[in-house]
């Protein structure tokens, strides 16, 4: 642990130590962990050399094994080895139409699904947790140090409840997330740095389990979202299903065991790998009761059995281009991301479509890591001069509340560049009504029950009056990470309530607790070694953003505003000094406020010479 | 950060008018959310991370306010007071709704019978009526007197049923498109 080897305050330099930061790719087949090294994004191997993480978890009878040795038992525990779960994050069992396809013992709680392992009851949020933790450990052995920020990609078109998940699954894996980034997005910032491209891309993203489709105007430095669209649940995994369903139908099989159901997944999958390259592809497998399967796959088949999934990626492709208001001719590039971008039939197809040959000289596999790593290590404070790009993203599906009639009113349109804070106003239906209730939902549909439901609440205490006079304003604000918080106002009686949208599908915040209470339990590290070094972390990167605050905005300040400053500053590199990380983390947050002020005149600053033509002009 | 009580032309330095240079607006636009947008202050005091993600909202509403011509429209009619256009079907002209039905019942066909060109066409047809009308708006706002606003705003309620047309043609063609 680097950082734990300053110990003299003074001795910390005013330009700051490079923080550590990385970029995590959660996939449903695979996972990685990339980093910026002397200003070149590289994934982080493990320890035998291997770039990726299978996504697999197993639950076996000597603790947790996350990737190629849960992999190695996927065929025989297949009900405690747990694959694709970043297909069940956000999902209750009613959304999944495919629940039949795996093998799981699956519980019905409501809001997200959950599993029966040997290890108890799991979240589809413990499970992916399992596999951040195994991607930080894996970079804080390598980088040697704790991690100051991780970005996390999600596919495009998650939802709110799918994101809030994947970002639960981080906090639950001691991860300090920086930013949810969207997948496609990130491999646009890696694609688009790397080759100085200017102009209208797509990124056709298909991975294990997801479909993204994003139109991107990439200008001088800027890298805008204009549309973007997709499908949560296509993926690589169904051109498996497809095989597999194929080999059933031409061996006229029986229905399968659990095990040998995997087994034969396995096969499919290695399959569909081979026709990359070769025109046919053997698929033999010897079953649980000795039956022995030897089948040939031919392009042919492959392609005829999948024609339809390949269909259903274009559909997004279209509503895409439409909500950019564009046609194929405006693309200049189309750059194909995740694994299942290398199957022919989908590269001819994406090609067919825009008329021109897909972007295939990038790994399809490390893209978007490398574009998070790109990302993480700017949002973590080593950003320099060639470092002065500007992410606009956008959110995938509207956002809107349910109206009478099971109606619902959208309030933020889908494609709203994010950050969007937007307001409407609604009254009451009843004399005397004293309470209205609030439900979110999102989606692109005119009733509330073909929309997912994110949340309700209830703004209640508003004073008796006749129908429709009461002003009540619900205010929706989508943050940088494409997450919603939502809260009403009585504007004639200032009655007020707020959530961050969770309850229907998240984990309520008791859930996150206890299961973090569990995971210190079960972890190896000295968890008050590990809060220390946290809070040391984040006393660095406070102290030194205040530094270079005062270094260069220093004359904002009047000489007691910056006596006030100055002694948090001390106080806090005073307990910096120290072991205590409460007081650490108290000093750290009184540095904040003491800072807060100043922080608004810096903006106002940086505001005001934005407009002054200069910069402007600057980027012509 | 951003000042909230500047309207949006000001806030971009954009003179107060329908027509500007379009140009003008993107430069000013990204030249603001370079200063203000959160992940310059990922790793900033908290403080700074709130005022970041209050003023890059505020300017993403300024510019989605200024982009779109039916939005800038109404936008501009409020800055100068009155009262704000009435989207009541029934205070549209006779003809305009006769025609606007008419066109209601051919898109209706075309989605029954899946012609996706059909609506193509008529999505055309919408986009050049709005064109005439954008442009009738452009002008009467522009010479900037008050009788010419009480026309402007009786342009812009069919401008705005063509916008929702459209949008509503826009929803039929990516059902069509499965």
């Amino acid at each position: 642990m680097a950082l734990l080897q300053i110990s003299e305050p003074d001795a910390l330099p005013v330009k700051p130590p490079r923080r550590l930061a990385v970029g995590i790719d959660l996939g449903t087949t695979n996972s990685l962990v990339a980093t910026v090294r002397h200003g070149i994004p590289v994934v982080l191997p493990d320890a035998d050399g291997r770039p990726l993480l299978p996504s697999i978890v197993r639950y076996g009878e000597n603790g947790v094994s996350v990737g190629y040795p849960a992999q190695a038992e996927q065929a025989r525990d297949p009900q405690n080895t747990i694959v694709s779960v970043k297909r069940l994050m956000g999902r209750g069992l009613s959304d999944l139409a495919d629940a039949r396809r795996f093998p799981y013992r699956f519980v019905d709680t409501p809001g997200m699904v959950r599993i029966a392992t040997r290890a108890g009851v799991k979240s589809p949020v413990e499970i992916s947790a399992d596999i951040l933790r195994t991607l930080r450990e894996r970079a804080e052995a390598s980088l040697g140090g704790p991690l100051a920020g991780a970005v996390v990609t999600v596919p495009a078109y998650f939802d709110d409840a799918q994101r809030q998940a994947t970002k639960d699954a981080a906090l639950l894996a001691g991860l300090p997330v920086l930013r949810l980034l969207n997948e496609p997005t990130a491999a646009a910032i890696a694609y688009g740095l790397d080759n100085a491209a200017e102009g209208i891309y797509a990124v056709y993203d298909l991975g294990g389990g997801t479909f993204d489709i994003s139109i991107l105007r990439l200008s001088k430095g800027v890298f805008e979202v204009l549309a973007t669209n997709g499908d949560s649940a296509l993926g690589g995994d169904d051109f498996d299903h497809r095989v597999y369903c194929w080999a059933i139908e031409d061996a006229q099989l029986p229905p399968l065991a659990p095990e040998d159901t995997r087994l034969l997944m396995v096969k499919a999958r290695e399959a569909k790998e081979n026709l990359t390259i070769h025109r046919s592809a053997p698929i033999g497998a010897v079953l649980a009761d000795g039956t022995k399967l030897e089948l040939t796959l031919t392009a042919e088949i492959f392609t005829s059995i999948t024609q339809n999934l390949v269909a259903k990626t274009l559909a997004p492709v279209r509503r895409a281009l439409r909500d950019a208001g564009l046609t194929t001719a405006d693309i200049k590039g189309v750059v194909m991301v995740g694994g299942a971008t290398r199957m022919p039939q989908i590269q001819k197809a994406v090609g067919e479509f825009f008329g021109a040959p897909p972007l295939t000289n990038l790994n399809p596999d490390q893209v978007v890591a490398l574009g998070a790593a790109i990302q993480a290590n700017v949002l973590a404070g080593n950003r320099t001069e060639t470092d002065d790009w500007l992410l606009l993203d956008v959110i995938p599906l509207s956002l809107g509340l349910e109206t009478m009639g099971g109606l619902v009113e959208k309030i933020v349109p889908r494609n709203a560049t994010i950050p969007v804070t937007r307001a409407q106003e609604f009254t009451t239906f009843k004399e005397g009504q004293t309470a209205i209730s609030v439900h979110v939902v999102q989606g692109e549909r005119d009733r509330v029950a073909d929309c997912r439901s994110l949340a309700r609440f209830e703004l209640r205490g508003i004073p008796p009056m006749p129908a429709g006079a009461a002003r009540v304003k619900v205010t929706f604000q989508v943050d940088a990470d494409g997450l919603l918080s939502v809260s009403a106002r009585e504007e004639t009686s200032g009655t007020e309530a707020a959530i961050v949208v969770k309850p229907s599908y998240g984990l309520s915040d008791a859930d996150i607790a206890r299961m973090l209470e569990e995971s210190f339990r079960h972890a190896a590290d000295d968890m008050a070694a590990r809060a220390l070094a946290e809070a040391q972390v984040e006393a660095d990167r406070v102290i030194a953003a205040t530094r270079r605050a005062l270094e260069t905005d220093g004359d904002l300040l009047d000489a007691g505003e910056r006596g006030a400053i100055d002694a948090a500053l001390d106080a806090a590199l005073q307990s910096r000094g120290g072991a205590d990380h409460r007081a650490l983390v108290a000093a750290t947050a009184a540095l904040n406020a003491a800072t807060a002020e100043f922080a608004a005149r810096r903006m106002d600053r940086g505001v005001a010479r934005a407009l002054t033509g200069r910069q402007i002009d600057a980027l012509t | 950060m951003i000042d909230f009580s500047r309207n949006y032309f000001d806030l971009f330095g954009l003179p107060r008018r329908f027509r500007f240079d379009p140009a003008a607006l993107d430069r000013a636009y990204r030249a603001l959310q370079r200063e203000v947008h959160p992940d310059r202050y990922a790793a900033s005091p908290d403080a700074e991370r709130r005022l970041a993600l209050q003023s890059s909202a505020r300017v993403n509403e300024a510019y989605s306010a200024l982009k779109d011509p039916v939005a800038r429209a109404h936008y501009l009619l409020s800055l100068d007071g009155g009262a704000p256009p009435d989207e009541a079907e029934s205070a549209l002209p006779v003809e305009f709704l006769e025609r606007q039905l008419e066109r209601r019942e051919a898109v209706s066909d075309a989605l029954a019978a899946r012609d996706a060109n059909a609506l193509a066409a008529l999505r055309a047809e919408v986009d050049a009526e709005a064109a005439r009308e954008e442009q009738r708006v452009a002008e009467l706002l522009d010479r900037n007197s008050d009788a010419e606003r009480q026309t402007a705003r009786a342009v812009l309620r069919e401008l705005t049923f063509l916008a929702k047309l459209a949008a509503d043609i826009d929803a039929m063609q990516a059902e069509l498109d499965g």
